[in-house]
């Protein structure tokens, strides 16, 4: 009952005063609005750069090399002692993964783990009198699928033709392009130390990234190994973990096992992680500001009704409403242009996402035709939603608070 | 009337205002008033009546003394039960109507009603009619306050008063804003209310007229009651 009178006077103030209700409602829809769309166009971007950070390469690369110099014997030999030696030479190793199959073994005893040996290097791949510079890359098909998305990348062929192809190779589309080369031609790849042979190609991949796509061939460990000139040696070893999460963890696990410098994805892509929150920082801010603008028309509007409204605060109390009834009378006009701008802002959030999914554009460096990605999670609804009840119930509570202590005796006295 | 205690009673009733200079508006204030009676209030401009009227309501707090309101003690009440005590007990009628300019006549008629909560939905239309019936202003039921004239807005004011049924009836120069013949009027619904329907008003006035048809006057004069006197 009491509901009944709170709601019908809150609804006959909102509706008297029915512009200001308007333009503060818009207030919060736009806010809400706004903040659906940038934080699912960040969200999204996010998602899907962290998504390709993790899927397009392993999460874990073991290396052929040290994190730190290896000491001279004397500085380990005596570890408190004042030496200083000059001209020293460090000691030349042959460059590799020592034993390589015994730790891609241990590794892979792990659950939710694939570990691959390969050998990368460079070289040149010659066709139709054309040369082109590659990274080559000996890998294991079986587990390069797991590893990569060079498989779901495939246009022509596959990956795993390497392994019944004899001296097979997969190049990129770019590549392909450049020299003519395609399915089934035999392409001359010729090493540094002056290696030459002769590779068909068995499949034609296409990223998007120039760089992959004209500069990357394929093919087996054992292969690289000969062609250049390194048997029995693999250089990574290339790891894929259950939970992308742990890779930090889990790297600094071998490392410590193993000495190899073990580097995860996140440490690979420090600078961006780092960036992703500085932006998160910016646009939730901007996003904060545009709903603190809107709580304050909210703030605005129940303020001049609670001035304009004296004497009906006071006659309602002098008839029995209790201090707080009021406050609910106008608290109930601040949720209710929260629900309300809540709802329209879904809508524009709606609109908004549906505008910018039919952007296309080009990025610099990659082949095609890129559309933002968007995270149309409820998520993002639920918050923006959330936000704006939040911001219009703190906007009207103190206005509504003075409502409640409106003393009616002070404005009886002074209006008649 | 099976209940022996008076309808309203003041005993050492006084108020002062703590301000830099302290200001006291009434002052051992003595009353004892039964159901059915109906009391004007005079005296000069400035004597405390208006001041005695909202202490009696329980819409401000006296600063000493007690008011028994049936036999209540109200003194050390909680405002929230000050405001049940108003809602149902007690109507208020002003000098200025008051009445909410967003709502028809009988949706102002309807709000202590609808606060109150006792009624069904359709049992507060029918009294809400009855009420505007008995004021003599039904066929303003749906006009807004702002298309009424003075009198009418008043008589609206007194029918909103009326809505729970409240023994007490406190005015406060009700008739203050009226021409004669609307002052009239409403004296004789109060009149009416108190002869027909056995309530209890108090009303405040300037009107010598209106005084002397009251069958008891309490006179102020510098917020004391000067003398109290029953024809
Ligand atoms: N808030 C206040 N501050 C200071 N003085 C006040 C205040 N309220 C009332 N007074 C004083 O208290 C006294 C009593 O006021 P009250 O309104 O009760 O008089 P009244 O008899 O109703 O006068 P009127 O006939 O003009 O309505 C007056 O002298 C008034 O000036
Ligand atoms: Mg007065």
């Amino acid at each position: 009952m009491f509901w009944q009178v709170a709601l019908g006077i809150a609804a006959a103030q909102l509706t008297h005063r029915r512009r200001q209700t308007i333009v503060s409602t818009m207030g919060v829809a736009l806010g809400v609005g706004f903040f659906i769309a940038t934080s699912s166009v960040m969200s999204g971007s996010e998602k899907d750069l962290t998504r390709r950070l993790v899927d397009n390469a392993p999460h874990i690369t073991i290396k052929d090399e040290f994190r730190t110099a290896a000491k001279q014997p004397v500085y380990l030999a005596y570890p408190d002692a004042t030496v200083k030696l000059t001209n020293t030479k460090p000691r030349e190793y042959l460059r590799g993964i020592k034993n390589y199959g015994a730790i891609v073994e241990e590794l892979s005893q792990q659950p939710g783990v694939i570990a691959e040996a390969a050998l990368t290097g460079q070289a040149i791949v010659r066709y139709a009198s054309k040369d082109v510079g590659a990274s080559i890359a000996g890998i294991d098909p079986e587990k390069e699928r797991h590893l990569t998305t060079v498989e779901r990348d495939m246009r022509e062929g596959s990956l795993m033709r390497l392994k019944t192809a004899s001296q097979g190779i997969v190049i990129g589309r770019g590549m392909s392009v450049r020299l003519g080369l395609g399915m089934e031609d035999l392409a001359t790849v010729v090493s540094p130390t002056g290696l030459v042979r002769r590779m068909k190609v068995v499949g034609i991949f296409s990223t998007g990234n120039l760089l992959l796509d004209e500069g990357q061939v394929y093919m087996l460990v054992k292969d690289a190994q000969v062609l250049l000139d390194k048997p029995f040696i693999a250089n990574r070893i290339r790891i894929k973990i259950a939970d992308p999460d742990d890779a930090e963890v889990f790297a600094s696990r071998i490392e410590s096992r193993w000495g190899y410098r073990s580097e995860s994805w996140q440490e690979v892509n420090r600078d961006f992680l780092g960036l992703f929150a500085i932006r998160n920082t910016i646009t939730y801010s901007i996003v904060g500001a545009i709903m603190i603008v809107a709580s304050f028309g909210i703030f605005n509007i129940i303020s001049t009704t609670v001035m304009e409204k004296r004497r009906d605060i006071a006659i309602l109390m002098s008839m029995g409403f209790r201090a707080f009834d009021i406050q609910t009378i106008f608290l109930v006009q601040g949720v209710f242009i929260g629900l309300i701008g809540m709802l329209l802002g879904w809508g524009i959030g709606l609109v908004l996402l549906q505008m910018l999914a039919s952007v296309e554009f080009t990025i610099p460096g990659m082949s095609e035709k890129q559309g933002i990605v968007l995270d149309r999670g409820f998520f993002q609804f639920a918050l923006g939603g959330f936000f704006s009840v939040v911001s219009a119930v703190g906007a009207a509570w103190y206005p509504a608070r003075k409502a409640a202590q409106v003393r009616p005796v002070d404005i009886i006295r002074g209006a008649t | 009337m099976s209940d022996p205690a008076p309808l309203l009673e003041a005993r050492g009733v006084t108020r002062i205002l703590q301000e830099a200079v302290p200001v006291t508006l009434v002052r051992d204030i003595d009353l004892t008033i039964g159901q059915g009676e109906f009391v004007s209030v005079t005296g000069p401009s400035g004597s405390g009546k208006s001041s005695l009227l909202y202490l009696l309501g329980l819409l401000d707090l006296p600063t000493a003394g007690q008011i028994f309101i049936d036999g209540i003690e109200t003194t050390g009440l909680s405002a929230n039960e000050l405001a049940a005590i108003r809602l149902s007990r007690i109507g208020f009628v002003f000098q200025f109507h008051f009445l909410l300019p967003e709502f028809s006549v009988l949706h102002n008629v309807l709000l202590p009603m609808q606060r109150l909560g006792v009624l069904s939905d359709a049992e507060m239309m029918e009294r809400g009619h009855a009420l505007l019936e008995e004021l003599d202003i039904a066929d303003q039921a749906k006009k807004r306050p702002d298309q009424l004239s003075g009198g009418q807005r008043q008589r609206v004011a007194v029918a909103r008063a009326l809505a729970n049924d409240p023994a007490l009836i406190l005015a406060d120069e009700p008739t203050g804003n009226l021409d004669s013949k609307n002052s009239e009027i409403v004296q004789e619904i109060f009149a009416k209310l108190v002869r027909d329907e056995g309530r209890t008003v108090i009303a405040v006035t300037h009107e010598v007229g209106f005084a002397a048809a009251t069958a008891r006057n309490v006179h102020l004069i510098d917020g004391r009651i000067d003398s109290d006197t029953r024809r």
